[in-house]
C-alpha cells in the first residue's frame, strides 16, 4: 500500500529521469522502523533490568522513544506527510496493544485464580451440607442455564417480533412510541428491573415469592431492548430487492419475512442475542431479589429458590466465613465457569448463524 | 442449502439433548433428595456464614430444606413482618413499628426474637512495622472522625510505649454500604466516646472523606492493600492483620469470643416487647473487666405460632439447634462467632420451646 | 438503503391472507406487550419514588433534601461515565482502524473476535479484577501524580493508599465500554466505500491521509453514535463500580484520592439491602434520575445515527 511517490520539489532536475535520484531516495530503508523498534525495546529492557524502573514506565519510555526517533528520522528523510503517516501507524498500533493489556490481564487473573477448583467435585456437587472447603457449583450451573434460558425464551420472540413490527409493519404513532420506549427500557437500572419483577410476582403469588421464573422475567426486562435494537438494525440491512423479488413471486408477506428476510439477517441477530445474554447472565442484584439463594438443586423454575453462578460467586466472595480461601476459590471458579459459558454461547451463536445463513452472499 | 439443512437436523437435537441431559440428573452429593418441609429465611448478610453452618449441622440429623437469602437486615425484617419468610436474621432488633407489624403477622403468641449470632468486631490495621497497638475509645473515635491523622500522634503514642510508630497518614476504612456492622460500631463510638463522636447512629457511615469499601470483604481487602489503614470488620475475617487492643476501663482488651459474649451478659434486656423477645441494649460503655464492647449482635426472628404444624416443628427445632451449644460451636468454627453464654441460652430456650402450631392436629 | 425499506409496497395486490393477518397481529402484539411492560415499570418506579419526592427534606437520608442527596450521585455518575468515554473512544477508534486498515487480513478477524470477547465478560469479573489487580497497580503512579502535578485539579490528592479511586473506576468502565464502541465503529469502517479509499490511494495519499479523507468522515457519525451507546452502558454500570470505588464524599474533581462521589447505580446496589421507608424511596427516585439521563443519551444517539442515514449519499 505504501506507494513511493516523489514530491515535485524534491525533483530539481527535470531533464534526467527522476532528477538522477535513485527510486528509493527520500524513503527510509525497509528495515528502519523494525530496527528502531528493536533498539527502543532493548533500551527499555535495559532500563528495567539495570536501572530497576517500573516495567510499565520502561515500556512507555521505549514506545515514546520509538515514536520520536521514527518521526524525526522520517521527517528529515521522507518529509512531513510520510512522517505523519508513520507517526499515526505507531500510535494506532500502540493503542491497540494498550487495549489488549486489560483483556489479557482480566482473562489471566480469572483463569489463574479460577482453575484452583477445577476438579470433578466442583462440577458435580451442590453446596448442600458443605461448609468450609469442598462443595460445588452444580446447582448454580443448573440455575444459570434454566433462568437465562427462560429469559432468552421470553425475550427473543418478543424482541424479534417487535423488531419485525418496527421494520416491516410499523407506521405512525404506535411505531414511534415503541421505538421511544424501547430506548427508555435500555436505561432501567438492573436492580429496578428486579424489584419490578418481584412486585409483579408478589401481586400474583403473595409476599415472599421466590422462583426462577421471576428471575427470568427480571432479566427479560433487561434483555428485550437489546434484542429489539440489534435485530432492528440487522433487519434494516436486508436489501429491499430481496423482499420485492419475493413479493413478485406472489409470496405472502409473512412468508417473505420468515423465509427471506429473517434468514438473511440471522447471523447478525444471533450475535446480538448472544451479546444480550452475555449482558444479563452476569447479573446479581435482580436475581437475588427474585430468585433468591439456595444450597441445593432446583430444577423447577416455577417453584422455590434457584441459585445462579453470578449470585453464587458474589456471595461466596462477600460473606465467606472463616474458611475465606476456600470460598474465594469457589467464587473465582464460578466466575471462570461463567466466562467459559458465555464464550461457548458466543461460539455456538456463530456456528448456528453460519448454518442457517443463506450460502450465497 | 442441503448442507445447512443437514446441519440443522444435527445441531438442534444435539443441543437439546445436551441441555436436557444436564438438567435431568441431580448433583452428586444430593441423590435421593430429602423430603420434609421447607422453611425459608431472609435477612442480614452478616449471618450468612453462620446460617450455612447451622443448616448444614441441622440437616445432618433432620429431614427438610432450609433457605436463607442474605438480602440485608431491613429486607429480612420487612419480609418477615409481611409474611414473606418464616424466619429472619437481623443485625438490629425490631423497632416499635416493626414490633406491631410482627405481632400482627404472627397473631396471638407474638414473635420470638433471640440473639443468636454474636460476633466481635475487630479493628484491623495495616501499618508497616507495627504489629501490636492499643487504643482508648476516645482515640479510636478521633481517628475515625479524622481528627487524628498520623500514626505518630502523641495521643496514640501515649498508650503505646515501646512501639515504633511511623509518621504515616492514617487512612480510616469504613463500609460504603449500609450495614449492621457499621451501626454497631458507631453505636459503640457514640456510647464510649460521646464527646469525640458527635455523629448520629445509623447503618450508614456518617463521616465523609474516609476510604469506603463494599462489604466486609471489601474493607479487609482495602486495609490489606493500603498502608496506614485502619478499619472495622467481623473478627473472623481479620486474618493475619494486626488487630487493635481496645481500652475498656483501665485495661486493654484483645477481642476474643468470651470477651465478646460477656458483653451480652452485662447488658440490659429491652422491656415491654413480649415474653419471647430477647432484645438487648448493649452496654457499650461497660468498664467491666474482660469484656470486649465492640460486638455485633444479630438476632433470629420467628413466630410463636405457625399455621402449618410441620413448619412450626421445623422452625422450633432449627432455632433450638441454633442456640444449642452444638449449634453455637458450629457457627464459631465456620463463621468465627462468639458462642452465647449458658445463662442466656437457658433464658431463651423456653421462648423457642413455645413455638407451636394453632392447628396441631393437621 | 435503509430509507427504501421504510416503504414496503403499498400497492400490494396480493389479498390479505389469514397468515398475513395473524403474523402482523402477533408482531404488533409483542410491540404492544413491550409498551405494557414498560408502562408497568414506569408506574412502579413513580409510585415507589413518589414518597421521596414529596417527603420533607429531613426525612431524606442525609437530612438535607432530595436534591442535596442526589446531586453528588449525579455528578459522580456523569464524571465517571464521561471520562471513561474520553479514554475509551480514541482507543476504540484506534483499535477499529488497526483491525480494518493495519492488521494483516488473516489475523484481523481473530483480533476482532478477541475484542468482542471483552464485551462478554460479566461485570462482576471486572469488579473483582479492578479491585484485586488494577487498583494496587495504580497506587504508586497516583502518588507520583499528586506530588508532581498536584496543581491539576484531577490529581490534587492526597493519593489513596489502596488505589480504590475514581481513576480506577473510570479505567474499568473504559475497558467495559471499549468493545461496544469498537464493534460499531469497526462496522462503519468496513462499510466505507472501497472506491473512495482506492481513489485516495491512487492520487498518492499515504495510508493516514486516506483514512483521514475517506474513512473518518464516513464513520464520524457512527463514532458519535457508538460513543453514546457506550455512555449509556457506563452510566448504568452497577456491580463493577460498587466493588471498585471508594465512595465516601461529595462533589470533587480529584480522581486519585479515596474521597469520591458515588454513582447512582452503584449507590443503589450498596444501600438497597439496608434501606427502609423513605430511604428506599429515595434510592428509587435516584434510579428515576438515571433513567432520565440514559433516555436523553439514547435519544441523542438515535438522532445522530438517523442524521447519518439522511446524509448517507456516499454510495
Amino acid at each position: 500500500m505504501s506507494t513511493s511517490l516523489k514530491t515535485p520539489e524534491q525533483d530539481p532536475d527535470l531533464n534526467t529521469p527522476l532528477g538522477g535520484v535513485s527510486l528509493t531516495a527520500g524513503q527510509l530503508p525497509r528495515s528502519a522502523a523494525p530496527t528502531t523498534l528493536v533498539a527502543a525495546g532493548v533500551a527499555g529492557l535495559l532500563l528495567w533490568l539495570l536501572a530497576d524502573w517500573a516495567i510499565v514506565l520502561c515500556a512507555l519510555l521505549a514506545a515514546a522513544a520509538y515514536v520520536v526517533i521514527v518521526y524525526t528520522w522520517s521527517r528529515t528523510v521522507e518529509g512531513p506527510r510520510k512522517a505523519t503517516d508513520r507517526f499515526v501507524t505507531a500510535l494506532v498500533s500502540g493503542a491497540f496493544l494498550l487495549a489488549l493489556l486489560p483483556l489479557i490481564s482480566v482473562i489471566a487473573t480469572v483463569v489463574t485464580r479460577g482453575v484452583a477448583r477445577f476438579d470433578a467435585e466442583f462440577f458435580t456437587y451442590s453446596m448442600i451440607g458443605v461448609t468450609g472447603e469442598g462443595g460445588g457449583i452444580y446447582h448454580a450451573m443448573i440455575g444459570t442455564l434454566i433462568i437465562t434460558g427462560l429469559a432468552t425464551l421470553i425475550s427473543v420472540p418478543v424482541g424479534m417480533l417487535t423488531a419485525i413490527y418496527l421494520v416491516e409493519y410499523g407506521r405512525g404513532k404506535l411505531a414511534k412510541a415503541i421505538t421511544f420506549f424501547v430506548d427508555v427500557m435500555t436505561g432501567i437500572p438492573s436492580i429496578v428491573a428486579g424489584l419490578f419483577a418481584y412486585a409483579l410476582f408478589v401481586m400474583v403469588f403473595g409476599p415472599g415469592v421466590r422462583m426462577g421464573l421471576a428471575g427470568a422475567v427480571a432479566l427479560s426486562v433487561l434483555m428485550i431492548p437489546t434484542v429489539v435494537r440489534s435485530t432492528e438494525e440487522m433487519l434494516k440491512l436486508v436489501p429491499n430487492e430481496l423482499r420485492e423479488a419475493s413479493y413478485a413471486l406472489a409470496v405472502p408477506k409473512w412468508r417473505t419475512i420468515l423465509k427471506v428476510v429473517l434468514p438473511t439477517a440471522l447471523a447478525g441477530i444471533a450475535t446480538g442475542v448472544t451479546l444480550a445474554i452475555a449482558r444479563v447472565i452476569g447479573e446479581t442484584a435482580p436475581l437475588l431479589v427474585t430468585a433468591g439463594l439456595t444450597d441445593g438443586d432446583n430444577f423447577d423454575p416455577f417453584d422455590g429458590r434457584m441459585t445462579t453462578l453470578s449470585v453464587f460467586s458474589y456471595y461466596e466472595y462477600q460473606s465467606p466465613g472463616l474458611f475465606a480461601e476456600a470460598s474465594f476459590d469457589r467464587a473465582w471458579g464460578a466466575a471462570l465457569v461463567l466466562m467459559i459459558i458465555v464464550m461457548v454461547l458466543n461460539l455456538v451463536a456463530r456456528a448456528i448463524s453460519k448454518l442457517f445463513a443463506p450460502k450465497s452472499r | 442449502m442441503k448442507r445447512s439443512t443437514l446441519g440443522r437436523a444435527f445441531v438442534l437435537p444435539t443441543t437439546a439433548a445436551l441441555a436436557f441431559g444436564l438438567v435431568a440428573c441431580g448433583s452428586a452429593n444430593e441423590e435421593g433428595s430429602s423430603g420434609g418441609p421447607t422453611i425459608n429465611g431472609a435477612g442480614a448478610s452478616s449471618q450468612e456464614a453462620a446460617q450455612s453452618a447451622w443448616r448444614t449441622g441441622f440437616l445432618d440429623n433432620n429431614e427438610g430444606t432450609i433457605n436463607y437469602d442474605p438480602v440485608g437486615s431491613s429486607g429480612g425484617r420487612e419480609q418477615f413482618t409481611n409474611g414473606g419468610v418464616d424466619f429472619a436474621g437481623s443485625d438490629a432488633y425490631l423497632d416499635d413499628g416493626e414490633v406491631a407489624a410482627a405481632q400482627e403477622r404472627c397473631g396471638e403468641g407474638g414473635f420470638v426474637e433471640v440473639p443468636a449470632y454474636v460476633s466481635p468486631v475487630a479493628l484491623i490495621t495495616n501499618v508497616e512495622g507495627v504489629d501490636s497497638i492499643k487504643l482508648k475509645p476516645a482515640t479510636i473515635a478521633k481517628i475515625f472522625n479524622q481528627k487524628i491523622t498520623t500514626w505518630n500522634d502523641p495521643e496514640i503514642a501515649a498508650t503505646n510505649e515501646g512501639v515504633d510508630l511511623p509518621d504515616t497518614r492514617i487512612v480510616p476504612v469504613n463500609r460504603g454500604d449500609g450495614s449492621g456492622t457499621t451501626e454497631n460500631f458507631v453505636e459503640y463510638l457514640k456510647a464510649a466516646a460521646p464527646e469525640q463522636w458527635p455523629h448520629e447512629v445509623g447503618d450508614e457511615w456518617p463521616v465523609s472523606g474516609g476510604e469506603a469499601a463494599q462489604g466486609t470483604s471489601g474493607v479487609v481487602q482495602a486495609v490489606k492493600n493500603g498502608d496506614g489503614t485502619i478499619g472495622y470488620a467481623d473478627a473472623s475475617r481479620a486474618g493475619d492483620l494486626t488487630t487493635v487492643e481496645v481500652g475498656v476501663g483501665d485495661e486493654f482488651v484483645q477481642y476474643s469470643p468470651e470477651a465478646a459474649s460477656a458483653v451480652l451478659d452485662v447488658s440490659e434486656r429491652v422491656e415491654g416487647r413480649g415474653d419471647h423477645s430477647f432484645a438487648f441494649d448493649l452496654a457499650r460503655d461497660t468498664t467491666e473487666s474482660g469484656t470486649y464492647p465492640i460486638v455485633l449482635v444479630s438476632y433470629v426472628l420467628a413466630c410463636s405460632n405457625y399455621d402449618n404444624a410441620d413448619k412450626a416443628t421445623m422452625v422450633k427445632d432449627y432455632l433450638n439447634y441454633i442456640v444449642s451449644a452444638e449449634g453455637q460451636d458450629a457457627a464459631a468454627e465456620q463463621a468465627g462467632s462468639a458462642p452465647i453464654s449458658d445463662d442466656l441460652r437457658s433464658n431463651v430456650e423456653p421462648a423457642i420451646e413455645a413455638i407451636s402450631s394453632s392447628n396441631s392436629g393437621s | 438503503m435503509a430509507s427504501s425499506t421504510e416503504a414496503p409496497p403499498r400497492r400490494n395486490r396480493t389479498p390479505r391472507r389469514p397468515g398475513d393477518r395473524i403474523f402482523a397481529g402477533v408482531s404488533t402484539g409483542s410491540g404492544v406487550l413491550i409498551l405494557v411492560a414498560l408502562a408497568g415499570v414506569a408506574v412502579f418506579l413513580v409510585t415507589e419514588a413518589w414518597p421521596a419526592l414529596t417527603a420533607p427534606a429531613e426525612d431524606i437520608p442525609g437530612g438535607e433534601g432530595l436534591v442535596v442527596y442526589i446531586w453528588p450521585l449525579l455528578f459522580g455518575t456523569l464524571i465517571s461515565a464521561v471520562l471513561a468515554l474520553v479514554i475509551a473512544v480514541p482507543l476504540a477508534v484506534a483499535i477499529a482502524l488497526f483491525i480494518t486498515y493495519y492488521a494483516p487480513r488473516s489475523i484481523a478477524k481473530a483480533l476482532g473476535y478477541i475484542i468482542d470477547l471483552l464485551a462478554a465478560v460479566p461485570s462482576i469479573i471486572f469488579g473483582l479484577w479492578g479491585m484485586n489487580v488494577l487498583a494496587p497497580v495504580t497506587v504508586d503512579p497516583a502518588s507520583w501524580l499528586s506530588e508532581h502535578v498536584g496543581w491539576i485539579p484531577f490529581f490534587a490528592g492526597p493519593a489513596s493508599s489502596t488505589g480504590r479511586t475514581m481513576l480506577v473506576a473510570i479505567i474499568v468502565l473504559a475497558v467495559m465500554v471499549l468493545p461496544i464502541i469498537t464493534a460499531v465503529v469497526r462496522e462503519a469502517f468496513t462499510q466505507t466505500p472501497q472506491l473512495h479509499q482506492e481513489a485516495a490511494l491512487a492520487i498518492g495519499a499515504t495510508r493516514w491521509e486516506m483514512i483521514r479523507m475517506a474513512a473518518l468522515p464516513f464513520g464520524r457519525s457512527s463514532i458519535i453514535g457508538a460513543s453514546m451507546l457506550g455512555l449509556g452502558r457506563a452510566l448504568g454500570e452497577t456491580m463493577a463500580v460498587a466493588m471498585v470505588l471508594s465512595a465516601s464524599a461529595g462533589v470533587t474533581f480529584d480522581l486519585i484520592s479515596s474521597e469520591n462521589p458515588p454513582t447512582i447505580a452503584a449507590n443503589i446496589a450498596l444501600q438497597f439491602p439496608e434501606a427502609t421507608g423513605v430511604g428506599m424511596n429515595t434510592l428509587i427516585a435516584s434510579g428515576l434520575v438515571l433513567f432520565a439521563i440514559t433516555l436523553a443519551v439514547n435519544m441523542i444517539a438515535r438522532a445522530v445515527i438517523n442524521r447519518r442515514k439522511d446524509f448517507d449519499g456516499a454510495n
